[in-house]
């Protein structure tokens, strides 16, 4: 198979550093190789995540990259950025699988957790050898995930936990779950291992989108926890959204890995494509539609590109991370959904990638705030009026 | 242990190749470079080396400032410094050249094993390896595809025309060029890349090295008159359409040829 190229219409190729592009080029090797051979058959056989990949993942260096100490590889956020799009140009399912680990589980530890919580967890979830969970979500509060009802009681110096967690990544391949829950002083993060008695988690099953990821529900029924559970840190809504801001920054730049698959895949389809006459590709529809998505995708790594070097200054706003979220996750759905048009009754079949990628960035467009609630967090900068 | 491993970064096996202007070699501007595949297996070996005890790896390579990603992608992989011959004078080298500039290198270091690889993806030449090992006085083995290291020795596995495999003895201090296929290359890891930051990388001119005289166009034995794309023939045609479509024409045609 051909190597991925990507799209460097603006040459961006030459504000990256050295160790920026090998990680890139590294990592989209490794996907070419490794990865985009068997993900066809785990999305038509069971809707399963790679797991034999997972050592050598973690072998990469991909699992909580941009963090520093405990094994992890300390990457600045351009070249982390550049990872995350290299991964979701294989799969959604991929990408999400690092930021779980990485941004959602990784993250609050290293930023909120207690340093026996550090040691315990940090080297064993770089190696790979333990996976985490990130449970905010319940069935009845999504995008407003302050409203939880799971809830954390103290109890002879522990903590009691019950509740429910719904469409949570790597769930049942957990081997700890960040539990997000009311306490007497706010909403706070616990550490809840696999197999702690009156902890379940079956998986979900039917999805059509993000197959390549397992989603699963969590019930807690009066789950006992340890006091050294609950991370130290993290006070109120605070620590799961800083989380989510971590994570949502990495969907930025693995949405342009998915639209550039797309892209990629549908400009040499159409110029193989014969239509009366002639190719596909020289039709001016065709053209227009890839003129928009070509322009779409340099615009995206612009924004994603500026918001990386910002928050490797420090110079981070939330909301940036918002917008390049809504942006960049919008125009890969649509490249997507023109790719797989444009491949007429072929782009319906897994022989090619453009509807993989299409309702895979179902989800994206829904998790890590959905793209109207991030619309909403812009027009409350803009405004300064909080809207419903 | 000391080991040199020379690569060379070559066009990407994906770039598109357009011929430069004056004719006499491709445009390279706007393309993408990597390690030569060759020279990666030559790597690999050296790293699986070093893996199994002391040895300390050594990676060189002549070309412009694009080279040391190249560089920095070995130091990446695992290997401990890096020597650049970063000179505008060494553009349009000869391959008698580049062994010469190489063979200086490995003076300096004087290295118990040179390990490159058996050609350029490029060039294509399979010139240099000899006369490295020519250059420097060591005897050497090309098309290697297996070794097996003893004290003072390496016994080697070289690959031969026909698929037939012939064992040979080298004594070392030795160079062995290396067929593409021997190991299974390593990818660089992000942590690797991080630390490769910090690793020594060398830059040299060809005058530091002494070999003023051989580098460039002006040294070069060899001259490059032109390089061009062969003409496109006539009788060909293309298939197209799904892979089961174009099968089934493929074989009608096969048929209709009476080839079957
Ligand atoms: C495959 C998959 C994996 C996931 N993984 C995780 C995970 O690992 N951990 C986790 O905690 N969660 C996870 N989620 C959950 C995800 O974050 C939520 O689905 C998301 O936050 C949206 O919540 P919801 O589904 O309840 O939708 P809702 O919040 O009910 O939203 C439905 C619609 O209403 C709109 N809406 C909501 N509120 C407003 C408002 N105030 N004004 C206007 N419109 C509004 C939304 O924009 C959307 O269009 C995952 C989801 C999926 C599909």
């Amino acid at each position: 198979m051909a190597d991925f190229a990507g799209i460097d219409f603006l040459l961006l190729d030459e504000d990256y550093s050295d160790e920026e592009l090998i990680s890139r080029d590294t990592v989209r090797s490794w996907v070419s190789d490794r990865f985009l051979p068997v993900i066809q058959e785990h999305i038509r056989k069971d809707g399963s995540f790679p797991m034999e990949l997972v050592p050598e993942i973690a072998e990469l260096g991909l699992f909580g990259a941009n963090l520093h100490g405990y094994g992890c590889a300390g990457m600045n956020n351009v070249a982390y950025g550049l990872v995350m799009q290299e991964l979701e140009r294989g799969d959604s399912g991929l990408r999400s699988f690092a930021s779980v680990q990485g941004s959602l589980c990784m993250y609050p530890i290293h930023a909120f957790g207690s340093e026996e919580q550090k040691q315990e967890w940090l080297p064993k979830m770089a190696a790979g050898q333990a996976i985490g969970c990130f449970g905010l979500t319940e069935p009845d509060f999504g995008s407003y995930a302050q409203g939880m009802r799971t809830k954390a009681e103290r109890k002879n110096g522990g903590w009691v936990l019950n509740g429910t967690k719904r469409w949570i990544t790597n769930g049942s391949l957990a081997h700890v779950a960040i539990v997000w829950a009311q306490t007497e002083d706010g909403v706070r993060g616990f550490l809840v291992p696999r197999g702690a008695a009156g902890f379940e988690a079956p998986d979900i099953k039917g999805k059509f989108s993000l197959r390549g990821s397992v989603t699963s529900e969590l019930y807690f029924k009066d789950v006992e926890l340890p006091g050294g559970a609950m991370l130290p840190d993290a006070k109120g809504m605070k620590g799961p959204l800083s989380c989510l801001t971590q994570a949502r920054y990495g969907i930025a730049w693995g949405a342009l890995g998915a639209a550039m698959a797309c892209f990629e895949e549908v400009v040499e389809y159409s110029k193989q494509r014969i239509v009366q006459g002639g190719p596909l590709a020289a039709k001016q529809l065709t053209q227009a539609k890839l003129a928009d998505m070509f322009t779409e995708i340099t615009k995206g790594q612009l924004l994603a590109l500026r918001v990386a070097r910002l928050k490797d200054e420090g110079k981070l706003h939330h909301t940036m991370v918002s917008m390049i979220k809504r942006n960049n996750v919008d125009i890969a759905l649509t490249v997507a959904r023109n790719s797989r048009d444009l491949l007429g009754a072929n782009g319906i079949v897994d022989d090619y990638q453009a509807m993989r990628h299409m309702v895979n960035l179902e989800t994206v467009r829904t998790y890590e705030g959905t793209h109207d609630i991030h619309t909403l967090i812009l027009g409350e900068h803009i405004t300064g009026m909080r809207a419903l | 242990m000391k080991i040199l491993v020379c690569l060379k970064q070559v066009p990407h096996q994906d770039a598109r190749l357009d011929v430069n202007g004056d004719g006499t070699w491709i445009k390279e501007d706007g393309i993408k470079f990597e390690i030569n595949s060759y020279d990666t297996y030559a790597l690999e070996e050296a790293l699986r080396i070093k893996d199994a005890g002391e040895a300390e790896v050594v990676v060189a390579s002549i070309g412009p400032d694009r080279v040391t990603q190249a560089l920095r992608t070995a130091l990446g992989m695992g290997a401990d410094r890096a020597v650049h011959v970063n000179d505008a004078a060494c553009q349009g080298s000869d391959a008698l050249g580049i062994a010469k500039t190489l063979a200086a290198i490995a003076k300096e270091e004087s290295p118990d094993l040179i390990l490159m690889g058996l050609m350029s993806d490029d060039g294509n030449a399979s010139a240099v390896p000899p006369m490295v090992a020519e250059l420097v006085g060591m005897p050497s083995a090309t098309a290697v595809v297996a070794t097996e290291r003893s004290e003072g020795n390496i016994r080697v596995e070289r690959e031969l025309e026909g698929g037939a495999v012939e064992v040979v003895d080298v004594p070392t201090p030795c160079l062995l060029a290396v067929q593409s296929g021997l190991n299974q290359v390593r990818y660089a890891s992000l942590k690797g890349i991080m630390a490769a930051k910090k690793k020594p990388l060398d830059v040299k001119t060809a005058a530091d090295l002494g070999v003023a005289d051989a580098v460039g166009t002006a040294g070069a034995k060899v001259k490059i008159e032109k390089i061009y794309q062969p003409l496109r023939g006539e009788g060909a045609e293309i298939l197209s359409g799904s892979t089961d479509e174009i099968v089934s024409s493929l074989m009608n045609k096969i048929k209709e040829l009476g080839l079957l």
